[in-house]
């Protein structure tokens, strides 16, 4: 008989390589799924995780996994704080959304002048804008103890609609001929979040990303606030006698959070994407949330963690091009592997007791 | 704009239409939570049994094999995050939270082989004389056998929760479980079967949208449902009959403004499509503060994982 015995600690050594077995796991899984789908295992799996980093066409996919892991990393930062301390903030989406819309509205409303500050102030309308729209749950949940996991979450399709109607209504570009969308920022200097070194996909959002990281780890290791969340997320109990305001920490993990999805929209707005559009959102705000649990909520994990779902865009994209395989291959995948990860993570908390039990 | 155009006795005909989906997600959640697990999956779950009930009505040409087909590929997608949860202790929320991402791109791999054909209509109940009533024969009896199925729905879980012994058995699980695992009851097992059953309740309504709501199947067309449900169950604090209430309540707004939008309300079309999400964020906030603490009802061993030491 197989006993599940709980570990005193968690163990360390298997909570780093718990994500190791999680994505071997989802590999095998994966494979299986592709070959259902009559493809070639071995073929797909190559192809997604191996020839965007070192086949034939990997000079064009290497800049890309930056463009991509930049806001996976950044929004999953930002998610991972509140994780920790049991705030669930599920609608990176929409502050993603919000934050890119008050990001090109800054920018768009200079158009076309010429002046240096105009993209440092697009990206603090981005943080705000993304800002905002996470208090808006914050607030809620703070004054009325409204769950936010439903509300952060319902207003990603209130976001959606915003995004719809300010790509129709009031940022559609004038010279557009009628079509939706706003102006492109590529083509417009000031606004414009152009690559720092040509070639590598390294843009500001990756910079900040890199910036995210390295300020979320200061946080948690050497900062009081960094402890608290700690302490909120093991034991809420403890942290209520330790004096901490439980209200203060959401509003700070919220909020937060919710001005890195701004942000990393922003970047992607100004960037990669280059224009609001309807269907601008491609589903980062909801693939951090994989990045920030397979990185076990560490800043640094994350970091390695955001690179890996880069990859596995990248891939995909790939996949779908030289093998045909639909795009929502990689989706299901990545769903597949948060539940590996998930699945696994019963090693570091419990230990396996083969043999008969006391009294079960 | 033409209000005139409005037909309130079609309004209510079609608000029973537009709900169902939700209330057949929510009552299945309901019991789920009722149990003390929290599966936010519900939009996974939805989106696979649209999917499953479509393929199946197609390939079968009988919608009712459809239904059949939803409610077992929803249970069966719930029984990953059972065993997840159940056995491997996993997180409720995070896993979840993969439910639904998992069930969205599984879905949408399905059905890209469907996505041009049209399943087989359902047509509505022939009720006779019943449905020549005037006034309540149109508003009441002429729906399809599904609408009256999720409403005999509600009024069997509430017996069932209320009346029955097994009944009793799931809420003391879900209330202490380890006060029921000392009594002997079976907690995992317990759990595990309402999750089932929560699973098809969603694939249930998930089918409804793409056999009889729409008809169609395109991608990620539950669009919130699930999580609407979600919030419906809180509204209605754990409490049956409140499940109709919620979800027609919802079913009101979106037939409303899907009036209002055909009736050209000098309101643009996308505020009128965000009102049925702001309008459950409302009814949300009212319900969980001040004298309406909808939290207050809930079960205590909501979430929790259970791990029986001794």
């Amino acid at each position: 008989m197989i006993r599940l015995e709980k570990r005193p600690q968690p163990s360390r050594t298997w909570a780093s390589v718990t994500p190791v077995l999680a994505v071997v796991l989802t590999m095998i899984a994966g494979g299986i799924l592709f070959a259902i789908l009559g493809k070639n295992p071995v073929e797909a799996i190559r192809t997604i995780f191996w020839d965007p980093v070192f086949g034939e066409f990997a000079f064009y996919y290497r800049g890309q996994l930056l463009v991509k892991a930049g806001p996976l990393i950044l929004i999953a930062i930002g998610l991972s704080l509140g994780f920790r301390a049991g705030i669930w903030n599920i609608g990176a989406e929409g502050q993603y959304i919000v934050g890119a819309i008050f990001g090109a509205g800054v920018g768009l409303a200079f158009y076309p002048a010429d002046y240096w500050f105009i993209f440092p102030l697009m990206v603090i309308a981005g943080a705000i804008g993304g800002f905002l729209w996470a208090m808006i749950p914050a607030i809620l949940k703070t004054r009325f103890n409204t769950n936010e996991i439903l509300v952060s979450l319902l207003l990603v399709y209130v976001a959606e609609q915003l995004l719809a109607s300010m790509s129709l209504g009031l940022l559609r570009n004038p010279e557009g001929a009628g079509f939706p969308g706003s102006r492109n920022l590529k083509q417009y200097e000031a606004a414009s979040n152009s690559e720092i070194i040509a070639g590598t996909g390294m843009h500001w959002g990756v910079v900040a990303a890199f910036i995210a990281v390295i300020l979320a780890y200061i946080l948690l290791n050497r900062h009081m606030l960094g402890f608290q969340i700690r302490l909120t997320g093991q034991s809420p109990r403890a942290a209520r006698f330790a004096g901490l305001k439980p209200r203060l920490l959401v509003v700070f993990c919220l909020g937060a959070s919710g001005a890195l999805a701004g942000l990393a929209g922003m970047f992607e707005v100004s960037g990669p994407a280059g224009q609001i559009s309807i269907d601008f959102n491609s589903g980062y705000g909801f693939t951090a949330i994989i990045v920030a649990f397979l990185g076990r909520l560490h800043p640094v994990g994350i970091l390695l963690a955001g690179m890996l779902m880069a990859l596995t865009f990248i891939g995909g994209e790939a996949a779908q091009a030289n093998l045909q395989l639909p795009a929502s291959a990689i989706q299901a995948f990545q769903g597949m592997l948060l539940f590996f990860l998930l699945a696994v993570d019963v090693l570091s908390n419990y230990r396996i007791k083969i043999g008969k039990g006391e009294a079960a | 704009m033409d209000l005139s155009a409005i037909n309130p006795l079609i309004l209510i005909a079609s608000l029973m239409v537009a709900a169902t989906p939700i209330l057949l997600a929510a009552i299945g959640e309901l019991v789920v939570e009722k149990s003390g697990v929290l599966n936010l999956g519900v939009e996974g779950m939805m989106i696979i049994g649209a999917v499953c009930g479509y393929a199946v009505a197609i390939n079968t040409g009988s919608p009712w094999l459809g239904f059949i087909g939803a409610a077992i590929g929803g249970a069966a997608l719930s029984m990953i995050f059972g065993f997840i949860t159940q056995y491997m202790m996993a997180n409720q929320v995070a896993t979840g939270l993969a439910l639904t991402l998992f069930g969205l791109g599984l879905s949408a791999l399905i059905g890209e082989a469907y996505l041009l054909d049209r399943p087989p209509s359902v047509s509505e109940l022939n009720l006779g004389p019943l449905a020549d009533i005037p006034v309540l024969g149109q508003v009441l009896f002429q729906h399809d056998l599904i609408v009256y199925i999720s409403l005999a729905l509600i009024v069997g879980v509430w017996a069932f929760l209320k009346y029955s012994r097994a009944g009793l058995i799931l809420r003391a699980v879900g209330e202490s479980h380890d006060a029921a695992h000392a009594l002997g009851y079976k907690v995992i097992h317990v759990r595990l079967m309402a999750i089932a059953f929560g699973g098809a309740c969603a694939g249930l309504g998930g089918a409804y949208l793409s056999l009889i709501r729409v008809p169609q199947w395109t991608e990620g067309m539950t669009a919130g449902a699930g999580w609407i449900a979600l919030a419906i169950v809180v509204f209605a604090s754990w409490k049956p009959i409140w499940i109709l209430v919620g979800a027609y309540l919802f079913g009101g707004v979106t037939v409303l403004q899907l009036n209002l939008q055909a009736a050209g309300l000098a309101v643009p079309v996308e505020y009128l499509s965000m009102s049925p999400y702001l309008i459950t964020i409302i009814v949300l906030v009212i319900m969980s503060s001040g004298r309406g603490r909808a939290s207050l009802n809930a079960p205590a061993a909501l979430g929790r994982t259970f791990h029986a030491s001794s």
